[in-house]
């Protein structure tokens, strides 16, 4: 092989400025960050979320979506939980926002960056101001 | 049975037009207008309707447009071109175009106050053009607008005979107060269509009427002397029937309807 020394080189730098994201991560401790809503004033008051947590974590999205159709294409305004059976307003705003996360930079914001997703929600659809 | 390479293709040709020509016959014989359905059925069977009794306005009253317009966020936007509206005050020869063309009425009835809005058609031209069915009827009669799927591209405002519908060239927080007036209701974005939505946030099929209809029956006392009266056309023992029949019998009160001659089934009435 001519060049070897040169091609392994070039290889090598080339791994390196490709991986600087993994490694950069790890050196600097970012990696650890990950996303914490804390939800535990909401948790002591005794509120619990329309599915569990771990549910809506996953699911959250399906959920708003389906309600969203449901609420302006089918007329049907209420969901009764799954898990629990109490029932709700399908709102993002009246429900969500304004009845327990009220703090959408903490809980809403924070993950999405961090997944860098960007719902476009809120171009219509309002914030209830953080207290 | 032996099949030979060109009747395989002819065969393959005359289904595939058997199912195009299946198609659209199937599409033309259920009618334009598809219906969304609701998912309890608590809509099917009503028409919703709105009655506008032209003489009992009060000259410079706005209470309509002013509670419509807070309750739904719709920004006032001075540039004529760009402005939104969902309910709102013109004059008789702009509502009533066709009219103009008898010489004695026009005479008489140039520059009278009228209230237009929606009409919420029974046979909308707005849903038919659609491309995405961000517009489409319900089982209760109220045309829709679904905003998540608006795409804008106007045809709905084209289609529209009454000009009912508005487009957002711009972004319509920027014209409104900050917070918005009602936070409880979204606002819409810059690029989609919107209107009148019959106040369908509200329990209007459980007998709770639209905003508008809230702000003149105020004003007025009752729904009986309300210039706006709301209602289920469908339901003959209702007391929006009552007030309807006591119009017309009583008060000798002719229903009119904009632009009859579209065919597009307006649900909204011009008692006169």
């Amino acid at each position: 092989m001519y060049d070897k020394g040169k091609i392994i080189i070039g290889v090598i730098i080339f791994l390196a400025v490709f991986t600087i994201p993994f490694w950069y991560s790890q050196a600097t401790g970012d990696a650890d960050k990950s996303p914490y809503a804390d939800t535990s004033k909401l948790i002591a008051e005794g509120k619990t979320c329309v599915e569990p947590a771990d549910y809506m974590r996953e699911h959250h999205v399906k959920l708003l979506t389906d309600w969203r159709n449901d609420v302006v294409r089918g007329a049907d305004t209420i969901y009764t939980s799954e898990e629990y059976g109490t029932t709700f307003d399908k709102s993002l705003t009246n429900t969500c926002l304004e009845q327990c996360h009220t703090n959408k930079s903490q809980f809403c914001d924070q993950c999405h960056s961090y997944v860098g997703v960007k719902p476009n929600c809120w171009s219509c659809h309002n914030v209830v101001e953080e207290k | 049975m032996e099949l030979s390479r060109r009747d395989f293709l002819k065969m393959a040709g005359i289904a595939s037009a058997g199912v195009v020509v299946a198609g659209s016959a199937g599409t033309l014989l259920t009618g334009c207008t598809p219906v969304a359905k609701s998912k309890d059925g608590s809509l099917a069977g009503k028409q919703m309707a709105m009655l506008y009794v032209p003489s009992r306005h009060e000259e410079g009253c706005t209470d309509c447009t002013q509670a419509c317009h807070l309750k739904h966020n719709v920004p006032n936007i001075a540039d004529k071109k760009h402005e939104i509206k969902w309910i709102w005050e013109t004059e008789f020869q702009h509502a009533f175009t066709e009219y103009m063309e008898n010489d004695l009425l026009k005479e008489r009835m140039k520059g009278v106050p009228y209230f237009v809005l929606c009409n919420h058609c029974a046979n909308p031209a707005c849903t038919r053009v659609c491309p995405t069915k961000a517009t489409f009827k319900r089982e209760d009669g109220v045309v829709m607008m679904d905003y998540h799927r608006c795409i804008g591209c106007r045809f709905c405002v084209a289609a529209c005979p009454y000009g009912a519908r508005s487009f957002n060239f711009e972004d319509p927080r920027d014209s409104l107060s900050k917070p918005v007036p009602n936070p409880n209701f979204p606002t819409r974005e810059r690029g989609v269509v919107e209107k009148c939505n019959f106040c369908s946030e509200l329990d209007i099929q459980g007998g709770e009427l639209p905003y508008c209809v809230q702000a003149c029956v105020k004003r007025k006392g009752s729904l009986e002397k309300s210039a706006l009266i709301f209602g289920d056309l469908a339901d003959e023992k209702s007391d929006f029937h009552n007030i309807l029949e006591h119009l017309q019998k009583e008060e000798k009160l002719i229903p009119l309807r904009r632009k009859e001659i579209a065919g597009t089934q307006p649900k909204v009435y011009y008692l006169v």
